[in-house]
């Protein structure tokens, strides 16, 4: 019983991602053109909504559902890396059209030659891991 | 019924994805699919071969269950929540598509031009897809997180690395649209 909170938190964004079109490669494509603001629209009212409920939950004192304070890791100050990364992973996102919680929403939507793109980022991130010792 | 078959606005859109966000720290976790793909090169026998990997990943197994659900909700949503008329993009956009060589979309949400089937039957093709992909798997986990990781939870959560992960989303993502589709499509 204890995946299922998980199961149905899933469901819940792939609905959601799919019923936003933030799955769609053509919103990715006019994001990046600027040329709506559907996709600014989404990111920046998550992030505040995301902003004030973490802040309400940490005023309020809220525990987790395993009885522990809510506290999300600091992030890694590895600034350097965040850049370099992020601009490979944006080089992927703009062609592919999607990222890692999308291209498997897609594989459900249907679309199965997604799973290239899946298979292929996980052979990515193997790599990375083989070579991450030697990264600037 | 209307309301739930058309497509959802950003401002019901956002609030929901920071739900889901707010739901996973609620159940002592965090928002990160991109770590999903990491996961599965440590159930594949990854760990044998850099430490990267080496890690127990039963207990990662909870976001591999809210993987299988957004296959679902993918599932769910394209066959019981949608109609078939065309995803609304901006008609500057759909031009300057067509220039390299991309329909207008009908009720499709990703292009039949890179990922049909018949598409899949060009080496050209499909070394796109492998190429973003790659890119996709390797810079996230380069950056610690993708769009989820960094974007939603740690821009909500004021974390400065996240801010110049997402300003290297968007150097990446604009070098791609504006220098390489014309090179590449």
């Amino acid at each position: 019983m204890k995946v299922l909170k998980f199961l149905f938190t899933g469901i819940f964004f792939g609905i959601v991602l799919t019923k936003s079109q933030a799955v769609s490669w053509y919103r990715i494509v006019e994001m990046f053109r600027f040329e709506s603001f559907h996709m600014y629209g989404i990111i920046g009212s998550a992030v505040v909504t995301g902003l004030i409920l973490l802040q309400l939950s940490k005023k309020m004192n809220l525990k987790t559902t395993e009885g522990n304070p809510i506290n999300l890791p600091e992030k890694e100050k590895k600034y350097k890396s965040a850049l370099l990364g992020g601009t490979i992973f944006g080089l992927g996102w703009a062609l592919a059209g999607a990222c890692p919680g999308p291209m498997f929403i897609l594989f459900g939507a249907g679309y199965y030659s997604i799973s290239i793109i899946i298979l292929s980022s996980i052979l990515g991130t193997f790599v990375y891991g083989l070579v991450a010792n030697r990264l600037p | 019924m209307d309301a739930l078959l058309n497509p959802w606005t950003w401002y019901v859109s956002g609030p929901l994805i920071a739900t889901v966000m707010f739901l996973l720290v609620y159940f002592g976790k965090t928002f990160g699919m991109s770590s999903n793909l990491r996961t599965m090169c440590s159930i594949g026998g990854a760990g044998k071969v850099s430490s990267f990997f080496d890690f127990d990943w039963k207990q990662h197994q909870w976001n591999l269950w809210v993987v299988a659900g957004s296959i679902i909700g993918g599932f769910i949503t394209i066959q019981f929540l949608s109609t078939s008329n065309p995803i609304e993009i901006n008609p500057t956009t759909i031009s300057a598509l067509s220039e390299l060589g991309f329909s207008a979309p009908k009720s499709n949400l990703i292009p039949s031009e890179l990922f049909s089937l018949e598409a899949l039957k060009s080496p050209y093709n499909l070394a796109i897809l492998i190429v973003a992909g790659f890119f996709i798997g390797f810079g996230t986990r380069y950056a610690g997180g993708c769009t989820s990781g960094h974007a939603i939870t740690g821009l909500s959560n004021l974390q400065l690395p996240s801010l110049v992960a997402v300003i290297g989303f968007f150097i990446g993502g604009l070098l791609m649209t504006y220098l390489f589709f014309p090179i590449i499509f």
